[in-house]
């Protein structure tokens, strides 16, 4: 569905793990030229694993702006795989993995 | 008008897109936060009401040049065992932004949120199940509803 820019990169045994997730994240509250509300649809969950750990789980609202960038930190090494996957509100899903540079 | 509205919809049943058409959608499904966010924000504020004063590090734009996104970060690798970091804007409909659970993972968070209009903004995190919590005002020009 939605592309994932996932850039995880290890340096002094820290991984830091960059991503962009292609996602209007549209607040529900927006209306479109007629003046009907555009539905909500956003991500609503987003969880991230290190060789196979979950590590992050966040609940994401609707606050969280398009196309959301994120950034976190996980203690790691080059080589680790990182995997990052959202659900959002609608049901929608996606996921990206990468290995640690 | 009622009556086109439900034509309409009936027309388009399958895909979300097309159910724009608002026939089908009741205001509780199109509005921002689904039942069970909403209690994680309530709840957020209120763990945020009865925190301490953060000694970690909260990043955040004085002016946000645009409300629609707003860097916002938060550093609490100086504490030890940070299970949760979460945003609250407290004049969002909602105001939390974004939680953020961990569990092997650093206390590091950033991400760019959506700020309707100038706000405080709180960055609360939970380390050792103790609560602390930080605020910066922000200052919007552009709000990031695009309303």
């Amino acid at each position: 569905m939605a592309k994932i820019k996932l850039k995880p990169k290890a340096k002094k045994g820290v991984i830091k793990v960059k991503a962009i997730v292609k996602h209007p994240m549209e607040t529900g509250l927006r209306k479109d030229k007629k003046g009907n509300p555009i539905p909500a649809n956003h991500i609503d969950h987003l969880t991230v694993t290190h060789n196979g750990n979950k590590v992050v789980d966040a609940d994401i609202g609707a606050a969280v702006s398009k196309d959301p960038y994120f950034q976190f930190q996980v203690p790691g090494a080059k080589g680790d795989e990182i995997t990052l996957a959202y659900k959002d509100n609608n049901g929608g899903t996606g996921s990206a993995t990468a290995k640690s540079k | 008008m009622k009556r086109r509205l439900f034509l309409k919809s009936a027309m388009a049943s399958s895909a979300v897109a097309t159910a724009v058409g608002a026939g089908l959608l009741t205001p509780k499904m199109v509005f921002a936060a689904s039942d069970a966010f909403t209690a994680t924000s309530k709840a957020a504020v209120s763990a945020a009401a009865g925190a301490s004063e953060g000694t970690f590090k909260f990043k955040a734009p004085k002016i946000a040049e645009n409300g629609a996104v707003v860097p916002v970060s938060v550093d609490a690798s100086n504490l030890d065992n940070v299970t949760n970091i979460s945003f609250l804007v407290q004049t969002n409909n909602t105001p939390l932004a974004a939680s953020f659970n961990f569990a092997g993972a650093l206390g590091f968070v950033s991400t760019r949120i959506k700020m309707g209009k100038t706000s405080p903004v709180t960055a609360v995190v939970t380390s050792g199940g103790a609560v602390s919590a930080l605020t910066n005002e922000i200052k919007v020009t552009v709000g990031g509803c695009g309303g």
